[in-house]
This record gives C-alpha cells, sequence and structure tokens, in this order.
C-alpha cells in the first residue's frame, strides 16, 4: 500500500508530515521508515511522531517551504523499506487486583461484562507501540480489544498514581509517573517505563509489541522490590 | 557559589532545554523568556545559553559566596543588593556575602539572574534545566547552594548596560501564526479567535496557560499528534490553552495557533487576568 503524505508548515521552524487520520499498522511502518530517512538525511532539532504524522523541528526559521517539501518528498520516494520494523516484544507485568484496579467495578457495570472478562480482554492482546508521548515514557499503545472500549472520565483525576495501567477510548496505557489522567484505571504495573539514569530511559521504541501479563499482589511486591534494587529485567519474547 | 536564603515563590534553574528527546516523550523545557535570558547572558558575555536562574513573581533571597558578576533581567522586581536598589539590564559585581533580595513589582512576571560564567548544574539529557523526574530538584529550596561555572577575566570591552523597551511587558499582542487545524474552524470561530480580546486565567503555568473566554467549538479531537512550545489548542469544551516551555510533546486537541518564539516571551511575562490578543505574523 503506498500513501500520499501531505507537508504542512507549522510556526515558522516546523513542518508537519501527515498520513491520513486512521490508527493503522501500515501507516506506522510508513511512518517508521519515513523517519529513519529523514533522520539520516536532514540535521533536525527534533522529531515528534504520532500515530498519523511527524513534526519535524528545525533549528532556523524556514524560509524556502516549497523546496523543503520536494526535497523530503524526494526522501519518500527513495526511502528504504528494509529492515525490522518490529524489534521487540516486551512482556510487561501488571496487577489487576481491586487495590489498584480501582475503576474496575465501574467498567464492569458500565460494559456488563464480568471484572474477571475485562481483565481478561485485556490481558490476552498484543499491543503496538505506535509512538512514546504526552509524558516521558508513556507508551501510545494500539491494539485494544473493542469489547472494553469504554469513554475517558468525564472530569481527569488530578492525581493517577505511577504505574497504573489504564484504558479510554480505544486506547489503553501505563502512566510511567505520579500525574493528572482521564482514562478508566484497571490495574497497576510495578515496573519502571521512564529512568532517566539508564543509558535508554525507556526501554520501548515505536514499532515494539507489549504484553500485560497479569500478576498477584505478592508477585507484584516481588518484582517491585527487584525494581527498586536495579535486579529486574524486562521480560524479552523477541 | 550561590546560596539559596529563599526561593521565593516558584524558582528553578533553567538554560534552553533539552529538544530532541521527544521520542522518548521528553518536553523541551528551558527558559520560559528567551529574549531576557540572552540579554543578560549577552551583557555578561556569556554564552547565550548559558543556564541562569528564573524566579517566578519576585520574592526570592539569594547570598554570593564569593565576588560575581551577575545581570538581572525580565521582570521588575525591583531588585536590590544588600538594600540598595540596582539597575535592571546591566552588570553588577557583587562581593562576597551580598545578598540579592527583591520588593515591589513593576512589571512582569519572571525575572532571571544570570552570573557570569553561567549557573552550573549537572545536565540530564543535556540541559541544566529542572524537570520533575529528569533532574533531582524540580524547584529551588530554602538553603540549595548553586556553583557557577568559572570563566577568565577578559580585556574585552562589553557594553555593561542597556535599555530595554517596557512595552514589551506591557503588549497585550501575541505574535502567531496559523496552526494545522485553523482552517477547520468555521469563519466565525476564525474571526474570534484573531479579533478578541482573551484574559488569562488562573490556571497558568510553565506547562501552559488557559485562556478564560470560551470559543463556541464543535471540533472532533484530533489523533494524538506532535505539539510545540507556543501551540494553542482548542478543547471540545471550547476552552483555549496556550502550551508554553514545559508542555508535553504529543495532544490530541485542535491545534489552532502557533506562537511565534517572540509571543512566547511576550505571554511569559503575562499573569493571571491580563489580556491578550493574537496577531497574525
Amino acid at each position: 500500500m503506498t500513501f500520499k503524505p501531505t507537508y504542512k508548515l507549522f510556526g515558522d521552524s516546523a513542518i508537519l508530515i501527515e498520513w491520513p487520520s486512521q490508527i493503522n499498522e501500515l501507516i506506522l511502518c510508513d511512518i517508521l521508515y519515513f523517519k529513519n530517512e529523514i533522520e539520516k538525511n536532514i540535521q533536525l532539532k527534533d522529531c515528534i511522531v504520532g500515530y498519523n504524522s511527524i513534526l519535524l523541528v528545525y533549528d532556523f526559521l524556514i524560509e524556502d517551504l516549497a523546496s523543503k517539501i520536494e526535497s523530503l518528498h524526494d526522501l519518500y520516494q527513495n526511502k528504504e523499506m528494509l529492515g525490522e520494523i518490529k524489534n521487540s516484544h516486551w512482556k510487561i507485568p501488571v496487577c489487576y487486583d481491586a487495590t489498584f484496579g480501582v475503576d474496575l467495578e465501574y467498567i464492569s457495570k458500565e460494559l456488563k461484562r464480568s471484572i474477571k472478562e475485562i481483565i481478561n480482554l485485556h490481558a490476552e492482546a498484543i499491543y503496538t507501540v505506535y509512538f512514546i508521548g504526552f509524558l516521558p515514557g508513556f507508551l501510545y499503545l494500539g491494539g485494544l480489544n473493542e469489547q472494553i472500549i469504554i469513554p475517558r472520565k468525564g472530569t481527569p483525576r488530578l492525581n493517577v498514581v505511577k504505574g497504573a495501567v489504564a484504558i479510554g477510548g480505544n486506547q489503553t496505557g501505563v502512566y510511567p509517573n505520579e500525574s493528572p489522567g482521564g482514562w478508566n484505571i484497571i490495574g497497576n504495573s510495578p515496573i519502571s517505563f521512564f529512568d532517566v539514569q539508564k543509558e535508554h530511559p525507556c526501554f520501548a521504541s515505536p514499532g515494539d509489541e507489549i504484553t500485560f501479563e497479569s500478576v498477584s499482589l505478592e508477585e507484584y511486591q516481588q518484582i517491585k522490590d527487584q525494581v527498586e534494587n536495579n535486579s529486574y529485567q524486562i521480560q524479552q519474547v523477541k | 557559589m550561590i546560596t539559596v536564603l529563599n526561593p521565593g515563590i516558584y524558582s528553578t534553574v533553567q538554560d534552553f532545554g533539552r529538544p530532541g528527546f521527544a521520542n522518548i516523550g521528553v518536553p523541551v523545557s528551558g527558559v520560559m523568556d528567551s529574549y531576557a535570558t540572552k540579554i543578560g547572558n549577552q551583557l555578561l558575555n556569556n554564552d547565550l545559553v548559558d543556564a541562569v536562574i528564573e524566579i517566578t513573581f519576585g520574592g526570592g533571597k539569594f547570598k554570593f559566596n564569593e565576588k560575581l558578576k551577575i545581570c538581572v533581567t525580565g521582570a521588575n522586581f525591583s531588585p536590590e543588593v544588600d538594600g540598595s536598589s540596582i539597575e535592571m539590564h546591566s552588570v553588577v559585581e557583587v562581593e562576597k556575602g551580598a545578598v540579592l533580595s527583591f520588593g515591589k513589582k513593576i512589571f512582569g512576571v519572571r525575572t532571571y539572574l544570570c552570573v557570569r560564567g553561567g549557573i552550573s548544574a549537572n545536565k540530564m539529557l543535556e540541559s541544566k534545566s529542572f524537570y520533575k523526574g529528569i533532574t533531582n530538584s524540580s524547584i529551588l529550596k530554602k538553603g540549595d547552594i548553586l556553583s557557577t561555572n568559572a570563566f577568565q577575566l577578559e580585556n574585552k570591552k562589553t557594553l555593561s548596560k542597556i535599555k530595554i523597551d517596557d512595552n514589551y511587558f506591557k503588549a497585550k499582542l501575541i505574535e502567531c501564526t496559523l496552526g494545522p487545524e485553523f482552517d477547520l474552524l468555521s469563519k466565525i470561530q476564525q474571526e474570534q479567535l484573531t479579533r478578541n480580546i482573551f484574559t488569562i486565567s488562573n490556571d497558568n503555568n510553565r506547562v501552559g496557560y488557559r485562556l478564560e473566554e470560551l470559543l463556541e467549538n464543535q471540533l472532533e479531537p484530533i489523533l494524538t499528534s506532535g505539539v510545540l512550545p507556543g501551540t494553542v489548542q482548542l478543547t471540545p469544551s471550547g476552552k483555549v490553552i496556550v502550551l508554553m516551555r514545559d508542555c508535553q510533546v504529543t495532544g490530541g486537541y485542535p491545534r489552532i495557533l502557533q506562537l511565534s518564539e517572540e509571543g512566547i516571551n511576550v505571554l511569559s511575562q503575562k499573569t493571571t487576568n491580563d489580556k491578550i490578543k493574537f496577531v497574525l505574523k
């Protein structure tokens, strides 16, 4: 499948490249191949990936938009589409116990499904990392089972705890740090999604796969202890 | 070295932030008013991007533990050294033990304490700018001690003082360009956005400024996409939010305007109840 991304000036020193407004793995691959090509050829201040977009931030004011777009278009046409986009598959432990899953009961009533069913539907899916945004280490995941789609909360919570696993709309994610948040909370993961002390502060990259593995409260505590004394290794399936 | 005797309401160490880490969700951060910071660093013969102390709403008290050259820029909160007032935007030599304090607000919100050599601090992800979860501290606290970078005495003559046009603090006009979703707004909304005067709500900080007046809105949220400091978002309930330096890297609200660097600097010197008007560049 081929796309025709569009190019727009964003402010006076950034260019927004957009694909059709869909959450779709073909678009993700196209974006990641194009991004590789751009980063090989153009010196940028920053490069921000979204579901269907790349925002290129230049270090200077753009005065020759047309020629910039033309060279980007050439890069797009000639981009290399080799190499694996799906690099890794990570297994993320999640405790879905009611102590953490503070919205499970509400979701169960709203969706008319048992709590067990909701947990199973969440834990059995394979998710794709589309990009990392919002907060340091916050993974935007695609692949939530349609049967557990539930709207975001009308009023966001001011303090969602670190590690909270939540669903909202057709998205799911883990809050890497304490923050405000409007999604429905179903569990908590003891692992660290962002550690500035590490060489790679966030272990995941766009294109990776994620599965959630249900763990008991005891296992949760064990893993948390290991994370705290730096002896925990996130499980990698591939 | 500088000892923080009193950090005031909200003071942080800032340089020009950490662009380039959006791929792991890290905000850019950096000084809110880059213009004021560059003036201070220029007058001190520093690198323009050297780290400074950003003081919000005045009130801080800082003691110098060695003889230093300093320059106070940005918001004017009647700066004093050992009780005698000093000039803004001018290089001042302070003696060991001298104390910088602030008094009455004259204009602006964010004051910059720039020192010869720049503030020295650990760089995390290539920047000294404070940000929770990235740097050890997220605000300056009483008793904190900051080092300054060593510098060579130079004979080069530079201006030690300049006159700044205060109008920049009083200006209502915020310079911007159209955002990627501006075209989705109706003609009426577009006119309201660029003709009306908006009031800054009390929800304004380094992450963003929410405005009081609502803009009637039928726009659907967009698929989460990149945002920048200075991006103006429109929420489903019609709230207008101007993102500032500590903003998230992606967002799901339509991006209706984009402030220029100058627009961000002017806005960063405004606070609750101040009036602004967006003006297209």
